[in-house]
């Protein structure tokens, strides 16, 4: 199926298409992740928060009946294959962003697939915190939301923007995956030419614009995490 | 004045209900540094975590200053905490905030302004030795200066009373005497009551007036330091003071002989030659019971506890001389068990 790819022609041709349709691609599939991941950092974060400061021993214990709920509905959401999600959730997407395609439609499954993942990573970074630091807060008199902007999100600030940069690389995967069910980006392009009118090459740089993208968020965001995080020793001269 | 009164605390847990605190009562005047110590286990981080509420007693009251702790609703306790400071083993500092942050965390808690808390933190560090490492990060500093951090923060509320629980236990002993010389300094200079937690007789020998055997839950001895000391009459205490366990039998075994337990805080003598001086200059022929001494530094820390052939007057004429050397304590000690 490659057989044909060198000839001319079609590199011409591959050439016109990724200069007039890559551009608005690469900016909606960057806008479309970017906004995703912050709706589902501003629901998933305060869920993570719920998660760890709402149990028995917490600062901040939620009914056992609450928090249990919490915990099925993450589950529940994040077993649900992606296609499948974008579908079932098509009455809400048609709510809110009044049609089921185009770019800024495809937000809205992305969010939905994406906050309880952010809430379990958010989960894991709070509880690096150690209940010493909880206690010596408390014991200054601390009040619990205090303790949660002021200690716990602090004290895990490295550790949350590892965990966001895992979130946005994998949403853009999901981002990608939308381009099936009308999303745009380099997803629907690579779907449209490569799986429709088999133009390998297209897809092929699709992809490998895709994996360029997922570089670069991740030495960003990994750059980020180690240089906030002052636990680091630094040689002092 | 702190009182403790008829406090129990029970744990339940999926073992079993744990009784961490059995009936304990404390009172604990203004201005001293009540030791507490017992081995691990015996309930004494429970007991410092009763006195600021972070744990409610199951029974009993804590009542400072005339105030009844238990029955404050959580607001009025937060309030209350800051007049209660607390430093820990671990430091437990801010490791994402440099120690002038650190020091303002109480402060921003409290309502403080901005500048407000810089300048009173900046004073603070001062007082602790570390102005110089305010932009500091609590991972570039060591043990003992990360303490004097934590130092600096708990005072920066105007605390009427200080809880060190451990606070000097994972520190080498040079550090933990430089620590131990702060806090006395700070409870002479700002007239703070100190309670010392800890598991070591050498922190409470050199720095509390008064302290109280936990054991178990309860409280099985109180009162002067040097009294308790030199007169275990509990099986918890003389544990404490003869830590190899053997002593009761030892003590109890010769009538003719006396005991004298000797304190070494960073004497500037070493152990050995001393009591070898003291046979030839006094011509008493102690023997060395037991010893757990060290010298750090040219110094010595530790106890030992010597046994003295005839009488009174040899008894008297060894201590006297040995208590001639800076830093160095001796007592008798009597063996009666109760
Ligand atoms: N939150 C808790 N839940 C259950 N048991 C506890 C809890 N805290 C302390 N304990 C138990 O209470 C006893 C006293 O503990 P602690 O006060 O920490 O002792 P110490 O500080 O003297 O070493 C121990 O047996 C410990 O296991
Ligand atoms: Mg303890």
């Amino acid at each position: 199926m490659f057989r044909d790819l060198s000839s001319q022609e079609i590199l011409q041709e591959s050439w016109r298409i990724i200069a007039a349709e890559f551009p608005l691609a690469i900016w909606e599939t960057v806008y479309v992740t970017v906004l995703s991941t912050a709706f589902a950092i501003i629901i998933g974060l305060p869920l993570g928060v719920l998660l760890v400061t709402g149990e028995k021993d917490g600062i901040l214990p939620l009914p056992s009946r609450v928090l249990r709920t919490l915990n099925g509905l993450i589950n529940l959401l994040r077993s649900i294959p992606f296609l499948i999600l974008m579908i079932l959730v098509f009455p809400l997407t048609r709510l809110l962003a009044g049609t089921v395609v185009g770019t800024p439609a495809s937000i809205v499954p992305l969010v939905i697939a994406a906050f309880p993942f952010v809430a379990r990573l958010a989960e894991t970074s709070l509880r690096e915190v150690s209940p010493n630091t909880i206690e010596m807060a408390q014991s200054m008199g601390a009040s619990p939301l205090q303790i949660i902007t002021k200690v716990m999100i602090p004290e895990s600030i490295p550790s949350l923007i590892s965990n966001a940069t895992t979130a946005i690389t994998t949403i853009l995967g999901y981002s990608a995956m939308s381009g099936i069910i009308g999303g745009g980006g380099l997803g629907k392009i690579a779907i449209n030419y490569g799986y429709y009118r088999y133009k390998y090459l297209i897809m092929i740089a699709a992809v490998v614009l895709l994996i360029i993208l997922v570089q670069i968020f991740q030495s960003v965001g990994t750059r980020l995490a180690v240089k906030a995080d002052k636990r680091i020793k630094v040689k002092s001269n | 004045m702190i009182e403790i009164k008829n406090i129990s605390k029970q744990f339940h847990t999926a073992e079993g209900t744990v009784e961490a605190l059995k009936d304990v009562s404390l009172s604990i005047p203004d201005g001293d540094i009540f030791g507490i110590i017992g081995m691990s286990g015996a309930g004494k981080s429970t007991l410092v975590r009763c006195i600021n509420m972070l744990e409610r007693p199951t029974q009993g009251s804590i009542v400072i200053d005339g105030v009844d702790l238990c029955g404050l609703p959580e607001r009025k306790l937060r309030k209350l905490r800051r007049d209660i400071s607390m430093i820990f083993q671990g430091f437990n500092l801010l490791m994402q905030r440099d120690c002038l942050g650190n020091v303002c965390f109480p402060l921003e808690l409290a309502g403080k302004s901005k500048p407000v808390a810089k300048k009173r933190a900046l004073e603070l560090l001062d007082i602790v030795g570390l102005g110089d490492k305010a932009k500091a990060y609590p991972a570039q500093l060591s043990g003992g200066q990360q303490q004097r951090v934590a130092i600096a923060r708990a005072l920066a509320t105007d605390p009427k009373v200080l809880l060190c629980d451990e606070a000097t236990s994972a520190l080498d002993p040079t550090t933990t005497n430089s620590i131990l010389e702060l806090i006395r300094s700070i409870n002479e200079k700002l007239g703070i009551t100190v309670i010392i937690i800890t598991h070591q007789m050498s922190v409470v020998e050199s720095i509390c007036k008064h302290v109280a055997i936990l054991d178990n839950g309860a409280v099985v001895e109180q009162g002067e330091v040097t009294e308790v000391f030199s007169h275990p009459k509990s099986t918890a205490a003389r544990r404490l003071v003869f830590p190899e366990g053997d002593s009761d039998s030892l003590i109890a075994g010769d009538a003719e002989q006396r005991f004298i337990r000797v304190v070494f805080n960073g004497a500037r003598a070493t152990s050995s030659p001393l009591i070898a001086k003291m046979a030839v200059e006094k011509g008493i022929e102690a023997s060395i019971a037991y010893a757990s001494t060290r010298s750090i530094g040219g110094k010595a820390y530790g106890s030992m506890l010597l046994s003295i052939p005839g009488g009174d007057g040899a008894v008297q004429a060894a201590i006297g001389y040995l208590t001639q050397t800076p830093d160095v304590l001796a007592e008798e000690v009597t063996a009666h068990v109760s």
